[in-house]
């Protein structure tokens, strides 16, 4: 379904050229989970943005669902791929209804029956039809992070790029989003590319994953590999550690891959 | 500095209460906590909106109007901490008790070099030079073990990473030689493996200086893994306080809710369990 080959990303010019991904190779096929991970700076985030055409300044290759895109995304292939950004808080317009935020979309891509879309996208991420009229200031973050899945999938896509879509959120609301994601791609066969520096809900949500660091991947695994704690490359097997909590002996063996 | 009685508790915290006026009501944030601190590590964990905050931020008198602080007890070191005047604690803040903050970019004066800005919490709670105070600070930097202390010293905020000004953050509030150290989710918005510099740092610190420790965060595990101690708070009380290395054994609902809810990389697949949430943990209650 996506295709990315020796995808770099460069920001900068002249003197402070910063080289946020440099030739990065994956692919996920149709209906796959495949998972980002890496800390900071590791440029997980930047290859999502690359795939979503939220940044121009790439080179290499990205083909989704068989079609090699270009500086330029048509209208056809936000049909295909959404979004869903981290801050719920940040990515609703806050003086817009939940009604006006979901109708835009199916405004701009001309489609009809807005009113029963509405109705249905709000009954698929668990909320009903009494927060049709709603502003975001008036939900939780968790409600507010369902209404921006559901803005996702009122174009009913075939691919949701989603950008650490928990992070801000408490654990027992985390709960309830990954789900909710996961019972989304179980009825519908949806294909995720997730980006998160928690190893856990990669484990949790993805079948495979690349670990970035510094703008590479350095690995790309099963999670199962993940799962049984023998990744081979040693910055997985440093991440996968100090994930697992405090221990003042991990601590002292720290290794700064930044340069490697 | 007095040194404290090994009988009496650095911090003894009977019937805290924070209550925040609003158009549309009261809002009781803190609803009668109680707990005492030696000097050991004690975490504070719990969701947003629990409270934990606040209650940090109660001991060092830090609530601002309309919000409202009322206690039978809040005793640190054996000085009733309710009925001093404002100057008496500021003589306290920072030179006896100390916070650091969640984020160093909102906490680190951006138009002041880092030096700087450590070397003046010396010299507001110490008579000395400002020679005397630079190399101190520079001291201080090394042992939150910044390699080149020279040039974080005439470094601005911006030009340091995330890490690094969390580590002078740290050095900043550990130059004037506190006894408590109240951390308000210190390496929340740090990279695991910085985090875990940053935790060990504070470990070593703590432990070799024998002061306490309150660690505020969101993160169950790491507060087990980390702390002697771990109170869970829930809308606005302590629900569960229990040793940290026995917090998978929790008992109240709450806890287990929570730890269930976490996703973990050795059971994956299945689904997440959702915290059913039960009026009852809001009233006080009789466990502890």
């Amino acid at each position: 379904m996506i295709e990315v080959e020796d995808l770099s990303v460069t920001f900068g010019r002249h003197t402070s050229v910063v080289r946020a991904v440099r030739q990065a190779t994956f692919r996920v096929g149709e209906g796959e989970s495949f998972g980002l991970v890496g800390e900071s700076g590791s440029g997980k985030s930047t290859v999502l943005r690359a795939v979503a055409g939220l940044i121009e300044n790439w080179s290499g290759a990205i083909t989704v669902a068989g079609r090699q895109q270009g500086r330029r995304r048509d209208r056809a292939f936000y049909k295909r791929v959404q979004m869903v950004f981290q801050d719920p808080y940040g990515s609703l317009h806050p003086r817009h209804t939940v009604d006006r935020i979901l109708v835009e979309p199916v405004a701009i891509h001309r489609l009809d029956t807005a009113d029963r879309r509405i109705e249905r996208a709000l009954a698929d991420v668990g909320l009903g039809s009494r927060f049709r009229y709603r502003y975001p200031h008036q939900l939780s973050g968790g409600q507010r992070q369902r209404i921006a899945i559901a803005r996702a999938l009122i174009l009913e896509p075939r691919v949701l790029l989603l950008d650490e879509p928990t992070s801000s959120l408490d654990v027992s609301v985390q709960a309830e989003i990954l789900n909710l994601l996961q019972r989304l791609r179980r009825e519908r066969g949806l294909t995720y590319l997730l980006v998160t520096h928690n190893l856990a809900i990669v484990a949790h949500m993805c079948e495979r994953v690349a670990v970035m660091n510094a703008g590479r991947i350095v690995e790309a695994l099963d999670v199962g590999v993940l799962r049984s704690e023998n990744p081979t490359h040693p910055y997985t097997r440093q991440l996968l550690q100090a994930s697992k909590g405090y221990d003042r002996e991990t601590a002292r063996g720290l290794v700064d891959f930044a340069d490697a | 500095m007095s040194a404290p009685s090994p009988d009496r508790p650095l911090l003894a915290v009977e019937g805290l209460r924070v209550d925040f006026a609003s158009p549309v009501g009261t809002i009781h944030a803190v609803r009668g906590v109680n707990f005492s601190l030696g000097r050991e590590k004690v975490g504070i964990v719990g969701e947003s909106g629990s409270g934990k905050s606040v209650t940090g931020r109660a001991i060092l008198r830090l609530i601002a109007a309309p919000g409202a602080v009322s206690a039978q007890r809040l005793e640190f070191d054996g000085i009733d901490l309710m009925g001093i005047d404002e100057r008496a604690m500021r003589s306290i803040r920072g030179a006896r008790i100390a916070m650091v903050m969640q984020d160093p970019k909102f906490s680190l004066n951006p138009v002041m070099t880092v030096g700087r800005q450590i070397a003046e919490a010396y010299l507001v709670h110490h008579d000395a030079t400002r020679g005397e105070a630079r190399s101190r600070t520079l001291e201080m930097l090394r042992a939150v073990r910044i390699r080149d202390p020279e040039r974080v010293f005439d470094a601005y905020p911006h030009e340091v990473s995330g890490g690094m000004g969390q580590r002078a953050m740290i050095a900043m509030m550990l130059i004037p030689g506190p006894d408590l150290l109240i951390a308000d989710e210190p390496t929340s918005a740090l990279d695991v493996t910085v985090q875990m510099q940053v935790l060990s740092i504070v470990d070593d610190l703590v432990t070799a200086r024998g002061m306490g420790l309150i660690f505020i965060s969101h993160d169950l595990n790491l507060v087990a893994s980390f702390c002697d101690r771990v109170l869970v708070m829930y809308g606005g009380r302590i629900v569960e306080e229990c040793r940290a290395s026995e917090l998978r054994a929790a008992r109240h609902p709450y806890t287990q809710g929570l730890l269930a809810a976490l996703p973990r990389i050795d059971d994956a697949g299945r689904e997440l369990a959702v915290l059913q949430r039960d009026p009852a943990w809001l009233e006080p209650s009789e466990r502890l």
